[in-house]
C-alpha cells in the first residue's frame, strides 16, 4: 500500500474545485494554485520515477483487501512504465500551466480554464495509475469531456466545428471501449488488468477474446489518433488554445491512448501474432501517411498536428514489432530494444511536440497569424522563441546530438535486428520528409525576408511564456543522456521489463 | 443468445446513424442510442434466467442473485453519458447560433 497513489488524482480534483469556488474573491487565485497543484503532482511523480525502480506499488481504493488472492477492490498500480508517463503529464502540464498564466490571458473566464485544466490532468493522471479496466474508462471520460470543452474554449466558429467533430469520434470510441469492457467482463467475470491476464491466460477462446482486441484497439486508437481513425486530430489540435493544444499532442494521445494500448496489449491480453501484425501495420501506415499529409501544411499548428501522428506511428510500430517477436517467442532481446525505442520516441515526443506547440502559440501571441506565408524575419525580433523552436525542430526530424535522434536510432536498429528492413527503411525516409517539412518551417517563419506588413512593432513575449519553452529545450537536450548506461538503467529498463515480460504484471498483483 | 445479437445491432443501428445523419441533433440522438445499447449489454451481461434482485436474505440460502457489478457499472455510466451529452448539446447550441444551421454539409471550415 503506497499512500501517495491516490493524490495524483485527488490533487488535482481537489484544485479544480476549488478553482470555481474561491476563484472569484481572490484575485489570480487560479493561476497560482494550478501552477502550485502541477508543481506539486510534477514532484510526486518525480519520486515515483526514482523509487520505483523495479518493483510495483499498489494501492486498494477503500482497503479491499484479496479473497483467496482474487482481487476484487480498484486497485491503482505504478510501475515503472507508469512512473514514465506520470513524469510526462505533470512535468508537461506544469510547463503548459506556467505558459498559459500570459497567453490565456487575453480569453475570458480564466477561472473555467484553470479548472478544467485541472480536471483534465486528474483524468490522465488516473488512466495511467489504474489497474482496472473499468476504471480506464471513467477516468478517461473525465479527461475527454475537459479536454472537449477546452478545445472549444475560444467558442468561435472554427473550435466550435473541431470540438463537435471531436466530440462525435470521442464518443464512438468511449462506446467500443464501454462496450468491449462488457466483453471481457461477460467471459473472466473480473474487471482488474491482472485477473483479466490470469483468466486468458489458462485456456482462452481465441475468437471471443478477438472482438474485445479489435473494439478495444479501435477505441484507443481512435482516442490516439493511429492512421484510419485520425480525421479529428488536425482539427481539435489546431483549433485548441496552446497550451491546450501542447498538452493534447505532447500529453493527451499517449496518456488516454498510445499507453492504455501497450498496457492492455502487453500485459493483459495474451499477445498473438495477428493482432501484433495488425499493430505493426496501422502504426507503419500512420508514420507514412501522416508525414505525407503534413508536409503540404501552411498553418503552423495543422502542420504540428499532422506530425503528431507520424510520430505516434514511430511509437506504434517500434511496439508492434516488440509484440511481433515476443507472440513468436524468439529474440526476446530484440524485441526489448523495440519497446524500450518505442517508449523513449513517447518520452521525447512529449518534450519536442510541446515545445513545437508553445512556439507556434507564442509566434500566434506576437504576430496574430498562424499562416505561414504571412510571417517571416521573426528570427531578430523573437530571438528566444527562434532558437527554442530550432532545438525541437531538430529533434522531431532526428539531428544529433538532440534526443528524437536516439531514439529513433534505436526503432531503426531494432527493426533491422528484428529483419524488418522494409520498415527500418520507411522509418529513416519518413524522417528526412520531416526534416524537409521543419526546415520550411524555420525558413518561413523565422529566416525568410519580412513580408511589407504595416509596420506593427512585433515583440518577444513575456517572461512566462520564455520561461517553459527555454525549460522543455533544456529537457529535449537532456533527454539524450537517457541512452546512456547507468541512467537508461535506471529509467527505461524497469519499464521494457515490466512489458516484455508476460506474467510479471499479473503474477505480482495477484500475488498481494 | 438473441437477446445479445439484438442488443450488438442496436449498436450498429447508433453507429449508422452517425455515419449518414446530417442533421447535428439527430446525430446525437444516434450517440445516445449506441450508448444506451451498451448499457443493455451490461445489464444482459449481469443477467441470467431465474436471477432475483441481489438483496440477500439468509432465510433462503440458495437463492439465485444476478450479478450485481454490471448493474453498478452501468449507474456510473450513464452519469457519464449524461454529462457528455449536455455537453455536445450545448455545443450544437452555440454552432446553431454561429453558423444559423444545423446541416453539417454547410459546417465545414476546417478542411485537410
Amino acid at each position: 500500500m503506497n499512500p501517495l497513489i491516490p493524490l495524483l488524482v485527488v490533487i488535482p480534483l481537489a484544485g479544480a474545485f476549488l478553482i470555481m469556488i474561491l476563484g472569484r474573491f481572490v484575485r489570480n487565485f487560479n493561476k497560482i494554485l494550478a501552477s502550485v497543484v502541477l508543481l506539486l503532482l510534477a514532484v510526486i511523480s518525480f519520486y515515483f520515477l526514482f523509487t520505483t525502480g523495479d518493483q510495483i506499488s499498489v494501492y486498494k481504493v477503500g482497503g479491499w483487501e484479496a479473497v483467496n488472492s482474487i482481487p476484487i477492490g480498484i486497485y491503482m498500480v505504478v510501475d515503472g512504465f507508469t512512473a514514465i508517463i506520470l513524469c510526462i503529464i505533470n512535468l508537461i502540464g506544469f510547463l503548459a500551466v506556467f505558459y498559459s498564466i500570459s497567453y490565456i490571458a487575453k480569453y475570458t473566464s480564466e477561472d473555467f480554464f484553470y479548472a478544467l485544466f485541472c480536471l483534465m490532468i486528474a483524468g490522465m493522471n488516473g488512466v495511467v495509475a489504474s489497474g482496472d479496466i473499468f476504471n480506464i474508462f471513467v477516468f478517461l471520460e473525465i479527461s475527454s469531456i475537459s479536454s472537449y470543452a477546452l478545445v472549444a474554449f475560444g467558442v468561435e466558429k472554427q473550435q466550435l466545428e473541431a470540438t463537435f467533430k471531436y466530440q462525435v469520434l470521442g464518443g464512438l470510441a468511449s462506446f467500443l471501449i464501454l462496450f468491449a469492457i462488457g466483453f471481457l467482463y461477460w467471459r473472466t467475470k473480473t474487471l482488474n488488468i491482472a485477473d483479466i491476464r490470469t483468466a486468458l491466460g489458462s485456456g482462452s477462446d481465441r475468437k471471443f477474446y478477438l472482438m474485445a482486441e479489435i473494439m478495444l484497439l479501435t477505441g484507443f486508437g481512435l482516442k490516439a489518433a493511429i492512421m484510419p481513425f485520425h480525421a479529428w486530430l488536425p482539427d481539435a489540435h489546431s483549433s485548441a488554445p496552446s497550451p491546450i493544444s501542447a498538452m493534447l499532442s505532447g500529453v493527451l494521445i499517449k496518456a488516454v491512448g498510445i499507453y492504455v494500448i501497450i498496457r492492455l496489449f502487453f500485459n493483459m491480453f495474451v499477445i498473438s501474432e495477428e493482432m501484433a501484425v495488425l499493430i505493426t501495420t496501422l502504426g507503419s501506415l500512420s508514420m507514412v501517411v501522416g508525414v505525407f499529409l503534413a508536409i503540404g501544411q501552411w498553418d503552423i499548428k495543422r502542420l504540428l498536428a499532422y506530425h503528431s501522428i507520424s510520430q505516434m506511428g514511430y511509437v506504434v510500430m517500434s511496439a508492434g514489432i516488440g509484440m511481433i517477436l515476443i507472440s513468436r517467442g524468439i529474440r526476446l532481446e530484440v524485441a526489448g530494444l523495440a519497446v524500450a525505442g518505442s517508449i523513449f520516441h513517447l518520452i521525447n515526443h512529449a518534450a519536442f511536440k510541446g515545445l513545437l506547440f508553445l512556439n507556434a502559440g507564442a509566434i500566434e501571441y506576437s504576430t496574430g497569424t498562424r499562416d505561414l506565408k504571412e510571417m517571416g524575419g521573426l528570427a531578430k525580433s523573437m530571438p528566444v522563441t527562434s532558437a527554442t523552436s530550432f532545438v525541437a525542430s531538430l529533434s522531431i526530424s532526428g539531428i544529433p546530438p538532440f534526443n528524437g535522434f536516439f531514439s529513433k536510432l534505436i526503432i531503426i536498429i531494432a527493426a533491422v535486428m528484428a529483419h524488418f528492413y522494409l520498415l527500418a527503411a520507411l522509418a529513416g525516409i519518413v524522417s528526412i520528409i520531416t526534416l524537409a517539412s521543419f526546415l520550411k518551417f524555420q525558413r518561413y517563419a523565422f529566416y525568410n525576408k519580412e513580408p511589407d506588413r504595416e509596420k506593427k512593432e512585433v515583440r518577444e513575449v513575456p517572461f512566462p511564456m520564455l520561461f517553459s519553452m527555454v525549460v522543455l529545450s533544456i529537457i529535449c537536450l537532456l533527454l539524450s543522456l537517457l541512452v546512456f548506461p547507468g541512467i537508461r538503467e535506471t529509467i527505461l529498463t524497469p519499464a521494457t521489463d515490466i512489458l516484455t515480460d508476460p506474467s510479471k504484471y499479473s503474477t505480482y498483483i495477484i500475488g498481494l | 443468445m438473441i437477446v445479445y445479437w439484438l442488443c450488438f445491432i442496436l449498436f450498429l443501428v447508433g453507429l449508422y446513424g452517425v455515419i449518414t445523419r446530417r442533421n447535428l441533433v439527430k446525430i446525437a440522438i444516434s450517440l445516445s442510442i449506441m450508448e444506451f445499447s451498451t448499457f443493455l449489454f451490461f445489464a444482459l451481461v449481469g443477467y441470467f434466467e431465474g436471477g432475483v434482485a441481489p438483496i440477500v436474505d439468509p432465510a433462503d440460502p440458495v437463492k439465485l442473485y444476478v450479478d450485481p457489478l454490471p448493474q453498478a457499472l452501468v449507474l456510473t455510466a450513464i452519469v457519464i453519458g449524461l454529462a457528455t451529452t449536455a455537453l455536445l448539446m450545448a455545443v450544437i447550441i452555440r454552432i446553431y447560433r454561429k453558423y444559423g444551421s444545423l446541416d453539417i454539409r454547410e459546417i465545414k471550415n476546417l478542411r485537410g
